[in-house]
């Protein structure tokens, strides 16, 4: 976004939230939190808070969306009307009705849909509380909702943002950094296979400073790799 | 089938159409076309034909930006386009083809819209660029986002009289601060083509357009199609654009 602020970001190295510059906020992931969905997971990182629910596999309804060799992915990115300070209008806008695509695209990678003919996988994510990194912090909520529905996974899928402010190469922005910052590129990718599922990016940079931020994001994803894991085993035990 | 035939093809490094892999069809551009429109381009690369037209209106800013003009951008895939088209309010590629075209412009600061503002909080000019696909054969975004720029480049703003706009009165041209060229990179199996007609986009395995500025500096991406991307994959898309950046820059 075209923003301008006198307010520095970066003050003696250190972020508004009081974070270095490489430094993800405070993580919390949590499966099998919606009773009724097959899977499901919340995931907060700082004050951004989203929650997962998958449906499925199970046979598509109406029947001419079946696809006769594959499984249909359906997903659903949408911001509670309470998760901003502006009250948000219910229902699609544009802005999700884009970020809906990119998260289908980010987690279809990772799924064997050639499996589970005739079917649809349902994917819900809801943002309760926006503070910036809200697409990347819905994907982290559907890839473990997956993994907790029992859906085959090639790997998880981990998302992270990754950005420019005050002429410092940052990560995991929070909401103000999002606004002000000189750039902004969420990601999502598979940490085994080092493979990127979501790539977008606004701002303003030379071509080598996003390739070392992609590097940085895939890097520190190994964290957020982690703390999915963990969140799993929490569930399932040892 | 026809998309066994693409893929087979491209195996032994050729294309249907016998281009190279970074080269582009043929490239029209034409400017002021829309009579009524403030500003207005069309561009055709190949088959693919594309119009924007470049709307203009009083407004109020946005409360976060109060001394800034407002740039909207639509996009419509018109029923005339392609037998895959239905009418109806934009689906979720006609959604995500305005985003993608509307980052470009903005995040390159390419408009001054600082300069559109008439009275901070209350009053600026909203800029209105709408895309109208008329013939798709891939690769909308490119041929958007130039015609889309190549319009703003050429907008006049209508004069004002006592606050009203006089619809057949341009004065001034838009004022415009940088340049964004968008490029996309498709790839199927371990080959990086250049405009993708719309059989090879049936066929591909990812895409990444790329916004880049007169000053090389990269301003949007948007990653699409549904295999993942391995990490130098990205790096040679990226380089790949900003190559063939100048191939586009020219026509404008």
């Amino acid at each position: 976004m075209v923003m301008k602020t006198k307010e520095k970001l970066i003050v003696k190295g250190k972020r508004l939230d009081g974070r270095k510059p490489d430094e993800l906020r405070e993580i919390e992931m949590k499966v099998g939190v919606i009773p009724n969905a097959n899977g499901s997971a919340q995931v907060r990182f700082g004050n951004t808070v989203a929650i997962a629910g998958v449906y499925g596999p199970r046979i598509a309804h109406p029947r001419h969306l079946q696809k006769h060799d594959r499984a249909i992915l359906k997903c659903r990115y949408n911001m509670a009307p309470f998760s901003v300070e502006d009250r948000a209008r219910p229902g699609p806008s544009r802005r999700s009705k884009e970020i809906t695509k990119v998260t289908r695209l980010a987690l279809e990678p990772a799924l064997f849909l050639k499996d589970y003919p005739k079917t649809a996988i349902e994917i819900y994510i809801e943002i309760l509380q926006a503070d910036g990194s809200t697409r990347v912090t819905g994907i982290n909520a559907a890839s473990l909702a997956l993994a907790d529905a029992g859906v085959p996974m090639k790997d998880l899928v981990v998302a992270l943002s990754g950005g420019k402010i005050d002429d410092t190469l940052i990560l995991d922005l929070c909401g103000k950094e999002d606004n002000y910052s000189e750039a902004d590129i969420p990601c999502a990718l598979m940490p085994r296979r080092k493979e990127i599922t979501l790539l977008q990016m606004d701002g303003r940079l030379m071509p080598e400073e996003v390739k070392t931020i992609i590097k940085n994001v895939l890097k520190a994803g190994e964290e957020v790799y982690k703390k999915q894991k963990e969140a799993l085993k929490e569930k399932y035990g040892k | 089938m026809r998309s066994d035939y693409v893929l087979k093809l491209l195996e032994s490094g050729e294309r249907v159409d016998g281009r190279k892999m970074d080269e582009f069809r043929d490239i029209k551009l034409e400017t002021g076309i829309i009579k009524r429109a403030e500003g207005s381009a069309r561009v055709k690369i190949g088959k693919t034909d594309v119009i924007v037209g470049v709307k203009m209106d009083l407004g109020e800013p946005f409360s976060d930006i109060p001394d800034m003009g407002v740039l909207r951008t639509g996009a419509e895939f018109t029923p005339i386009a392609s037998p895959d088209f239905e009418s109806g309010p934009p689906g979720e590629d006609a959604t995500e083809l305005a985003r993608v075209v509307d980052r470009g412009i903005r995040e390159s600061e390419s408009i001054d819209l600082e300069k559109l503002c008439l009275k901070e909080g209350e009053k600026v000019w909203t800029v209105f660029v709408d895309v109208h696909i008329i013939n798709h054969d891939g690769n909308l975004i490119d041929a958007s986002t130039l015609a889309a720029f190549a319009a703003l480049k050429t907008a006049k703003i209508p004069k004002l009289e006592k606050d009203k706009i006089v619809r057949d009165e341009l004065e001034k041209k838009l004022p415009i601060s940088h340049e964004p060229v968008t490029i996309t990179v498709g790839k199927i199996s371990d080959k990086f083509l250049i405009d993708l007609t719309k059989e090879e986009e049936e066929v591909l395995d990812s895409k990444l357009s790329i916004a880049i500025r007169e000053d090389g500096k990269v301003c949007a991406m948007q990653k699409s199609g549904n295999l993942s991307l391995k990490v130098e994959d990205a790096e040679k898309m990226i380089d790949l654009a900003i190559k063939k950046s100048k191939d586009i820059r020219k026509f404008l």
